[in-house]
């Protein structure tokens, strides 16, 4: 384990050098997302077809009645997400987003995060911004968020006292046990990690991240873990999403 | 409810060999995982997948639990003849899932 | 996916050889290479297996062990009257040793099969191709496989 002294940070990284972890992966791995027939996240997008268009709830209705076709009615809807939510004064994350429409609109309940259900939601919603720049709004009203994730970001934490910046930003490139250290931007989410064989959130690789520094994992859905996504995005503005991605 | 993916070129020339791929969602647990408690996870895997062309068997795979969770395979098969490729997966406790594609042969 | 030989095992085992008594009946958390030569022996027979024909492959430093993807091909023209009838694989260090068996035959144009395996450690891989004149031909791949970082405490 490296031992990582002082406390200057190198920042943020400049954006010309933002890189995807995508292209820090393995050729195979890079080939595995790459091809949709051989992509295991895009089990859970088909999957998430079929829910869009299953009716639910007491109102029996189903994403379709009101988004329509998700081709065109989510397009770009994942690349701007977290999102201000007005009716709760605070960000929230698409799946989130998800859960609102359905209790709210479909008088269903809301999906346990990391169930099979939301994923493949989440995975279909998000796979339709793909290719498209991500894009999260800064205004008076998400900026205190964002700072305060910012501040999540470059703070020390856990039993092993590391900031996420001190692998992400100042030895992204090098290697951690046996993977390279990617610069973190959540481009492909919901991820087939190889690690878990299966489709997961940002929040459980967040909460992977802070289990390995020996820190207290944020519980799902919190604010905390919110405002750490929203920064985590803005942070890699401009890059295309690229779900389902596939990473180590 | 598992899903499964498979791609097989909608048509061919006679003769042609043809690439074809599958993929299907399961979790393969092996049976040599303990959880938390210690106590043994017991095995839950695919065991077969067999691929059927008009109904004459042109492909099996058995599978061990060394194979990745999310089963998937590359194979190939002569195009003889149009008609329907059919895919069988089974496994343990019951598992049994048939997915069919068609192929149209010049 | 859980790597490790627990410590009650290891000592089951030696307080079984030493005849200490209790002996706890525990399925090993990897088997050795002495088991998969007898897998092996299992789909052979008594045939002999030469080197050559198969061609295994595999990243030498794998990403991640759960999910290692392989190709295994055999030359052969795929003829009714010459062709390959099955590939079987295994490897040395797992839990136990085969891992896949593919039944081909003439219909299958070429015997090219490709998957993705689970590896438990860095070991070497084994493919046998069996022919349908009877004969067995092998090739091995040697796989670093390293640990993630950043588990999940599961």
């Amino acid at each position: 384990m490296v031992a990582l002294a002082g406390a200057s940070f190198a920042g943020e990284i400049p954006q010309a050098e933002r890189r995807s972890g995508y292209e820090l992966m393995s050729r195979e791995t890079r080939a595995m997302q790459d091809d949709d027939t051989a992509n295991p996240g895009m089990l859970a997008v088909l999957e998430g077809g079929a829910l869009w268009a299953r009716k639910t709830g007491a109102g029996g209705r189903a994403c379709a009645d009101c988004h329509g076709d998700a081709r065109a009615g989510m397009k770009g809807v994942a690349a701007r997400y977290p999102a201000y939510d007005a009716a709760l004064k605070r960000p929230v994350n698409l799946e989130q987003r998800i859960n609102r429409c359905r209790t709210e609109r479909q008088q269903a309940p809301a999906l346990a995060y990391e169930s099979r259900e939301l994923l493949a939601l989440t995975a279909y919603v998000a796979r339709q911004s793909r290719g498209l720049p991500i894009d999260i709004t800064v205004d008076a009203r998400t900026q205190p968020f964002l700072d305060s994730g910012r501040a999540a970001f470059y703070r020390r934490q856990g039993q092993l006292n590391l900031a996420c910046s001190q692998c992400h930003d100042d030895h992204w490139g090098r290697r951690l046990a046996g993977n390279t250290i990617p610069q973190a931007h959540p481009t492909g989410y919901p991820v087939y990690r190889l690690e878990w064989q299966s489709l997961g959130s940002l929040q459980r690789r967040l909460r992977n991240c802070l289990v390995g520094i020996r820190a207290e994992p944020y519980e799902y859905g919190a604010p905390e873990m919110v405002e750490l996504e929203l920064f985590l995005m803005w942070r890699a503005r401009g890059m295309a999403i690229e779900t389902p991605g596939v990473r180590p | 409810m598992a899903s499964a993916l498979i791609n097989v070129p909608d048509r061919a020339r006679r003769g042609e060999i043809v690439e074809i791929k599958t993929l299907i969602s399961h979790p393969m647990e092996t049976g040599y995982r303990r959880s938390q408690l210690g106590a043994r996870i017991p095995r839950d895997i695919i065991r077969l997948l067999v691929c059927t062309y008009n109904g004459t068997e042109v492909f099996r795979a058995e599978l061990h639990p060394a194979i990745t969770a999310n089963p998937f395979f590359v194979f190939s098969t002569v195009a003889t003849e149009s008609g329907t490729l059919t895919f069988q997966w089974t496994g343990d406790n019951g598992f049994s899932v048939t997915e069919t594609a068609a192929i149209t042969v010049d | 996916m859980n790597r490790e030989t627990s410590r009650r095992e290891f000592l089951a085992g030696a307080a079984a050889g030493l005849g200490l008594g209790a002996v706890i009946a525990v399925t090993p958390a990897h088997a050795t290479p002495q088991e998969m030569q007898d897998a092996i022996r299992r789909v052979v027979g008594s045939a002999p297996v030469t080197k050559g024909r198969v061609k295994l492959e595999l990243p030498p430093l794998s990403e991640n062990g759960n999910t290692v993807p392989l190709t295994v091909s055999v030359e052969s023209a795929m003829t009714p009257a010459d062709h390959v009838r099955a590939i079987h694989v295994f490897t040395e260090l797992n839990p136990q040793p085969e891992v896949v068996t593919f039944r081909l035959g003439p219909r299958a144009g070429r015997a090219r099969v490709s998957t993705r395996i689970r590896l438990a450690n860095t070991q070497t891989v084994t493919a046998i191709g069996e022919l349908s004149d009877g004969s067995f031909w092998s090739a091995t791949a040697a796989v670093v496989v390293t640990l993630a970082a950043c588990l999940e405490d599961a």
